[in-house]
């Protein structure tokens, strides 16, 4: 090993030092936001007397802080129904996100359910896919009861047979070996446990 | 003539050869009898000032040795039956230039904030001076640059431009395709109105539709679970920074290996044959024995 060789050696690892201090800290500062939760938020959307077992009302909500009216998102919320075997004395929120691609779905109360204008999706009273290229029924909210006021909370995923699961995007399946294909984001909460 | 003399020496187009007879004019009859008159102070300093722009040319040029190179890039040969299919290319570029210099002057109106960016497009669009025009040219160009880029890659497939020795010319520009692809969804959100709002919130999702990775990518794009404040500014970073830079440099050695490779001829033009060829029928009657008769 000669003198040069040892003075390019050192140069270059020097240079490739310099240049990692640089990269790996703009790197992180862009990957950051995925391996970050925000604070739980829960809002008040009316008294519990506002709703009702046999249909939804519709509520508007932040889910996202400090950008207005695009913070905003609808929520379809009623009682839960001893008819249809759900635990009685909840309340279910229903994402109007729909499980396709993300556009906002209507319910339509003549038909009892839920549509979206994009593509087509169709969901039940439950809002179980029942038409459309969804993959995976309509999210929820989190939905309890404070000092007579219903409020929702975080967002929560749930499989076909309706069991939550941690929040996915839309147009990623839930359930069964979804679960790892599409691995929960650790900026997602964990699932109400029901 | 008169334009030839305003280009430096080294920069003009060399003569083609046996243009000229190689000779000097005869020396007028009359120089003794009525010699040609001094020039005046004034006359002089027209002259000079007449050099002026080849004096600064040439200074340029003798501390760059520009001229070499240019003259090798501007009079390079190309081969027969080039036609105007072969400008997709530099339309493609000329969009480009078109949406950088639109951009940088929208960028001086344009606020990246959820709560203020509709209304700055409104206020672009509505009150600055030409600016729906300045808008329009952005808006209306992005879509010129991605047509053209597709017809550019049409022509270089169509034309099998892009095989031995050009594969790689061909890669750097499958990369520039993505990255004006890349180009046209995050300025897609930036007016932040319903459209660009669903449409990103779409587009972000399908990205998140591939398995594994998916819903990482989709957060990366979000900055978040959420598409929120951070999402916009993060697409106009992308926008206006990130890949505007890296869509000049891989230009830059798209072009290098346009002018180093050279162009190809259009498919339907077939080789030139050699000036004293023999047809393929008189070289099988020599073979045979056969009078060859005239070869010319």
């Amino acid at each position: 090993m000669t003198r040069r060789h040892v003075f390019t050696v050192a140069s270059q690892g020097l240079g490739g030092l310099a240049g990692a201090a640089i990269v790996l800290p703009a790197v992180g500062f862009a990957v950051a936001p995925i391996f970050h939760r925000g604070k739980e938020r829960w809002e008040a959307v009316g008294p519990v007397g506002d709703f009702v077992e046999d249909t939804y009302r519709q509520v508007v909500f932040t889910e996202t802080e400090g950008i207005g009216d695009a913070g905003k998102t609808t929520a379809y919320i009623r009682r839960s129904s001893k008819q249809l075997g759900e635990e009685p004395g909840k309340f279910i929120a229903v994402s109007n996100r729909c499980a396709h691609l993300g556009c906002p779905v209507r319910f339509v109360e003549a038909a009892g359910n839920f549509i979206c204008p994009c593509h087509g999706g169709v969901y039940d009273f439950q809002g179980k896919r029942i038409g459309g290229p969804p993959v995976r029924p309509l999210d929820q909210f989190q939905a309890r009861v404070r000092n007579g006021q219903v409020e929702v909370g975080p967002r929560f995923s749930v499989t076909s047979q309706l069991e939550p699961v941690r929040a996915r995007d839309p147009g990623e399946f839930t359930g069964g070996i979804w679960e790892y294909l599409y691995p929960p984001r650790p900026s997602t909460f964990p699932p109400p446990s029901s | 003539m008169k334009l030839d003399s305003l280009i430096p020496a080294p920069l003009r187009k060399p003569a083609k050869p046996g243009a000229g007879n190689g000779a000097k004019g005869p020396a007028p009859a009359d120089l003794k009898t009525a010699p040609p008159e001094r020039p005046s102070d004034a006359k002089k300093l027209a002259g000079r000032a007449a050099e002026a722009p080849v004096d600064v040319l040439a200074w340029v040029d003798q501390r760059t040795a520009a001229s070499g190179f240019l003259t090798g890039m501007l009079f390079r040969k190309v081969p027969k039956g080039t036609n105007w299919f072969y400008t997709l290319g530099s339309a493609t570029l000329f969009a480009f230039i078109v949406q950088a210099v639109t951009g940088v002057f929208l960028a001086m109106f344009y606020t990246p904030s959820t709560t203020q960016a509709y209304a700055s497009i409104a206020h672009i669009n509505n009150e600055v001076f030409l600016g729906a025009i300045v808008h329009g040219m952005h808006k209306w160009g992005s879509s010129v640059m991605v047509i053209l880029i597709f017809l550019h890659m049409g022509r270089t497939f169509f034309f099998g431009a892009y095989k031995y020795p050009r594969e790689l010319n061909w890669v750097i520009g499958v990369v520039l395709l993505i990255l004006t692809m890349t180009m046209a969804f995050t300025g897609y959100l930036l007016p932040f109105d319903q459209r660009s709002f669903w449409a990103s919130v779409v587009g972000i999702n399908i990205n998140g539709t591939g398995p594994v990775v998916g819903p990482y990518l989709s957060d990366f794009l979000r900055a978040g679970p959420e598409l929120g404040a951070t999402t916009l500014s993060r697409f106009y970073a992308i926008h206006m920074l990130l890949v505007p830079g890296a869509i000049i440099a891989l230009i830059g050695a798209h072009m290098y290996l346009v002018v180093k490779l050279g162009t190809t001829a259009p498919p339907w033009l077939k080789a030139d044959k050699p000036k004293n060829a023999v047809p393929a029928s008189q070289l099988d009657a020599g073979a045979n024995g056969v009078d060859q008769g005239d070869r010319s």
